[in-house]
Parts: structure tokens; sequence; C-alpha cells
């Protein structure tokens, strides 16, 4: 009898041991096939990294002005041309890029943390609660909100924090939906069960053992919350209402672009261009993770 | 059936409620009035508009007035524009709104369908590469990006258009086709997901057993399950054509109630802006309500939820 087991045992420990593959491993392999999703990522990555460090190597400021010289089209030294102040069309985009990656990522944030919140209480506790919360995001939902949007830029000025806030306020709803439904599914399982037994207060039940297992969901869903927010932003810039002069953003830019691109056409074209790449890297990279994680969409 | 309608019915009133409400006391406490812009008011004459205006009540009972009128439909003067109400400039500004919005929601639906349709039959072949690229081209770039672009191009450098204003014919041109565009990539990515769904389905496969016509199989049989996402995406797409239309106004300078809105916000016209915020709202609900009723007939599943 102990001779079979021996022998079982180590013909168990001589067979080559199984690379365990975690879900993370298993969908960046999925990711890496996706070759838009690829492509998105390594986009954002150069976007976001001539953003950053290109500003400290370029020779022009963003708001050195050079008004001998006035809207100048591409050439060696400016490489995207000038706007009408003599400033470096360059320069200037990437460090708009900055503050439109700020605002999408804060605002983002923002969206994120009230939803997430939200939803997991709605989901974990149920009943008349979650009824009462989910029918407040149904009527939220019916409300004209870029209208309260550009009504609260309007009234209380331009104020960037403001802006965050604003367009935080709007994007939660959706993120609050998915995380209630996802947490409804995992609070019937077992190791929920298990973890309630062992004492755990709820808190550390939503925090530490739902939450980390839905982080698939909000993952895919915060990717594709980023560009909705840059694209808002813009749109308020846009019509004026957005992140204000000296500070500019890629909104900024396209406006005044448009405003002048019948003489200089630059303008529009490369703060345009630079922007949709980025809103087409994100939805790319956004969609590849939905596939990868294979997150049921939801109804949006 | 009836009670769901009447649930969702009395929902969207009390949102009409909050919405009204919630304006109103906003646009009371912003800093500045409709008049401070004006130079040179007088004490006096600031008194004799307020009061004409009936600004020097109590602020509950010009709420109170205000919700009043309201149940007679009437939104009130404008403050603006002297000796015209609100109603007036609505009912002036909208059909052009509605105008480019009707054919741009046209432009919308073929374009997204007939691509979303063609997408999920030749699922994996460059037809369905080209036609998911759009969606996906026409979901990132936003309209005001293609917009002064194309006016570039076609008005500036070829002159076949003008670049804005709203007189001829071919005004309409530009501004449907930008708007349509980006309306029918969201249609057309909801269509080819829907009509893959139903594809794989066994009605489909007895229908082609059947010796139906693949042509009869995609129309008549999976369209209407396909389209069953692009229902309840409408919506919100046909009030979102008329509140995206602030950016297509703006560039095209069209005389439409969106222009008109953001305009009437910065000249802190407080009636002008509670009408057109209340016009969207009304709108925006009642489509979603119109929304939720058909998706109900369609579904009992969702009926059953309520």
């Amino acid at each position: 009898m102990s001779n079979v087991n021996t022998t079982f045992l180590s013909t168990a420990l001589h067979q080559p041991i199984e690379k365990g593959s975690s879900l993370w491993h298993d969908a960046w392999l999925r990711l890496r096939k996706n070759r838009l999703a690829v492509f998105g990522l390594v986009a954002l990555g150069i976007i976001a990294l001539a953003c950053f460090i290109g500003p400290f190597l370029s020779p022009y400021g963003y708001e050195d002005q050079n008004l001998e010289l006035g809207a100048a089209a591409p050439d060696a030294k400016h490489w995207l041309g000038t706007d009408t102040l003599g400033r470096d069309l360059l320069v200037r985009l990437l460090y708009g890029g900055r503050v439109s990656i700020a605002v999408g990522l804060s605002a983002t944030f923002v969206a994120l943390t009230i939803g997430v919140v939200y939803g997991a209480v709605a989901g974990f506790f149920g009943g008349k609660r979650d009824a009462f919360m989910m029918r407040t995001v149904d009527i939220m939902y019916s409300l004209p909100f870029p209208i309260f949007v550009i009504l609260l830029m309007v009234f209380f000025g331009r104020n960037i924090i403001l802006l965050f806030v604003a367009i935080g306020a709007v994007e939660w709803l959706t993120m609050a939906r998915i995380v209630r439904g996802q947490v409804m599914a995992i609070k019937k399982m077992e190791f929920i069960e298990a973890a309630r037994s062992l004492g755990f207060g709820r808190r550390r039940i939503i925090f530490r053992h739902i939450l980390p297992n839905i982080l698939g969901p909000i993952i895919v869903y915060t990717t594709l919350t980023i560009p909705a927010v840059m694209l808002l932003e813009a749109f308020l810039s846009f019509l004026g209402l957005g992140v204000q002069p000296p500070m500019s953003s890629w909104g900024v830019l396209i406006k005044d672009g448009a405003e002048k691109m019948e003489e200089f056409w630059w303008l529009l074209v490369f703060p345009g261009t630079v922007f949709s790449l980025t809103l087409f890297s994100l939805n790319f990279l956004g969609d590849g993770l939905r596939d990868a994680l294979d997150v049921r969409s939801s109804k949006d | 059936m009836f009670r769901f309608i009447t649930t969702r019915f009395l929902q969207s009133l009390f949102a009409l409620f909050l919405v009204i409400s919630a304006t109103f006391f906003m646009v009371r406490f912003v800093p500045g009035g409709p008049f401070t812009a004006e130079k040179a008011v007088t004490p006096e004459i600031l008194r004799n508009l307020e009061a004409h205006y009936g600004l020097d009540k109590p602020l509950y009972r010009q709420y109170l007035d205000y919700l009043g009128s309201l149940l007679h439909a009437d939104l009130g003067p404008s403050f603006k524009y002297p000796n015209r109400t609100v109603n007036e400039i609505i009912a002036d500004k909208v059909p052009v709104s509605a105008e480019l919005g009707g054919i741009s929601l046209g432009i919308a639906l073929v374009i997204g369908i007939s691509l979303g349709t063609l997408a999920a039959v030749k699922r994996n072949t460059w037809i369905d590469y080209v036609a998911s690229s759009f969606g996906m081209i026409g979901i990132s770039i936003p309209t005001f990006v293609v917009g002064p672009l194309l006016v570039l191009v076609f008005a500036i450098y070829l002159g076949w258009f003008n670049a804005s204003g709203w007189y001829m014919p071919a005004d309409r041109v530009l501004p449907a086709v930008v708007l349509g565009i980006a309306y029918a990539a969201p249609i057309s990515r909801l269509t080819r997901g829907g009509m893959l769904e139903v594809l794989h389905q066994d009605f489909i496969r007895t229908a082609r057993a059947k010796g139906a016509s693949e042509f009869r199989v995609v129309t008549r049989h999976a369209l209407r399950g396909g389209l069953l996402p692009v229902v309840s995406y409408l919506g919100p797409a046909v009030a979102g054509i008329l509140t995206g239309s602030f950016v297509i106004e703006t560039i095209f300078q069209i005389p439409g109630i969106g222009r008109e809105f953001v305009n009437s916000a910065f000249n802190r016209d407080y009636t002008l802006v509670l009408g057109t915020v209340i016009l969207y709202a009304v709108l925006i609900m009642g489509l979603n309500l119109v929304v939720d009723v058909v998706q109900a007939w369609l579904n009992p599943k969702v009926r059953l939820e309520a």
C-alpha cells in the first residue's frame, strides 16, 4: 500500500511542473494578440511620454511669443508651425495634452470613486435601499446633463476644479450600474458567505473580498470613461467654457484652430489629429480589454 | 403594461419637477443678473425693470408664479429680447434644429444600419473590417474636429458649399452630414453586435433550411431582432442629436435652439435658460419613455423587472 503511494508520489513529483496561469496573465496574452489594442497601447504610451517630456526638450516655452514671426507654416525650426502670436504649436500641443490628460484622468477618478462606492453599496445591501438608490440613478440618467454642465460652467466661472467635479458627477452613473450588477452576482457566492461567517464587517467584505473580484469590468469601463471625459472637456473648451487661457488644452487649441483655419490650416489639423488619435487609441484599448477580460458587455 | 407606463410616466414627471426646480434656483443664486450687462442703468430704472419682470417679489413667490404659469404652458417673457416671450423664441428656433436633426437622423440610420448589417453578415472579411473601422473612427473623432475639417476642404478649398449660414438648401448638407456620421458610427456598432447575436440562433437556421434567400433571411428574419439594441439607443440618440447640435450650430452659425441656449446662459436670460432646459428635459424624458414602452412591448422580460 505504502509502495503504491510512494510510486504515485514520485511520479507526481517528477512530472514537469505546469506553470500556473493567472487570469491577468491570460488576459494579457489575449490582449497582445489584438493588434488594434496593442496599437492603442503603444500610441497612448508615446503620446503621454511626449506630452510629459516633450516640453522640457523643446527650445520654446508654451507662452513664448514671437510677434514678428506671427503664424508660420511648419518648417525645420517649428515642426508644426506657429500660431498667430508666433507661439510654437508643437510645444503648445504637448503642453495642452498634459492638461487634457490630467483632466481626463482626474475626472475619471472622481466618476470611478463615486460610481464604485455607490454601486457596491446598492448591490451589497439590496432591498429597499438598492431600489431607492437605483431609481435615483434612473432619474438622473434621464436628466439633460450636458446642459447642466454648461450652466454650471457659465455661471460659476471656468474653474478647473469645478470642471473635474462637474464632469465626474456626470459620468459616474454607468459605472454605478455596472458595479451594482457585478456585486449582486458575487455576493451570493460561497466565499463571501465564508467571509461573513468569519465575522468580517461589511466594509471589509465589500472592499477586500468583493471589489477585487470585479476589477475586470471596472478597469474596462474606466478605460472607456477616459475618452468620454476628455471629449466632454474638449466640447466645453470648444464652446469657450472649459480650460481658460493662458492655460491650454486640446479642446482650446482645436477651437482656436477652427477659428483661424481659413488662413492657417495647421492650427486645426494637428491638434485635431492628435486628439482624435488619442481617443481612437483609448477606445481600441478599452474594446481590447473588454474582449481580453471577457467582460459581458453591458447595455451601453 | 398599463401599470408599467403609468409608473414610468409618474417617474418622469417627478424628474421633470426636479429639473425645473434645480434650474430655477441655480440661475437665481448666480452672481450677476440679466440687467447687469447693460451699462449705466440707474437704480430707479433697475427697480422698474425688476418690478416689471416680477424680480422684486420674494424668491419663493417668483417660484410659485413660475410654476403656475408653466401649467398654462407659458414660459414667461424673455429678459434679453424685449417684447418677446420665451414661447415665441422657442417656436422660432426649434424648427431649424428639428430640420437639421431630422436630416441627420435619417443619414445616421441609413448609413449605420446598412453598414452594421453588412459587417455582421460578412463577418471577418475586409468588408467587416472597413465597416468596423468606420464605426470606431466615427466614435473617436469628435464633431468639432470633423465639422471644421469638412468646412476647410469642401467650403474653403473646393468652394462647393458655404462655410456657414442657413439660407439655401445646400447649406444643410455639411452640418447634417457631420451630425449624421457622428450618430451613424454607434448605430453601426450596435447593429453589428445585435445582428451577430441573432444570426446564430436556431430560427435563422430554420429559415435558411426552408430555402429562404440570404437576403430574405437577413432583412425579414434577422433584422427585427438584430435592431433591438438600436431601438434602445435611439431615445438618448434623438435627444443627443438635438443637444449635440450645440457644437454644430456654433460651427455653422445655424440659428437653432442649441446656439440660443448657450447664448441665453451667457446673457443670464433666466426665463430663456429655464425654457430651453425644460424643452430639452421634456424631449429627453418623453423619448426615453417611448423607448421604455417599445422595449417592454418587444421584450416581456423588461416588463416584469419594472
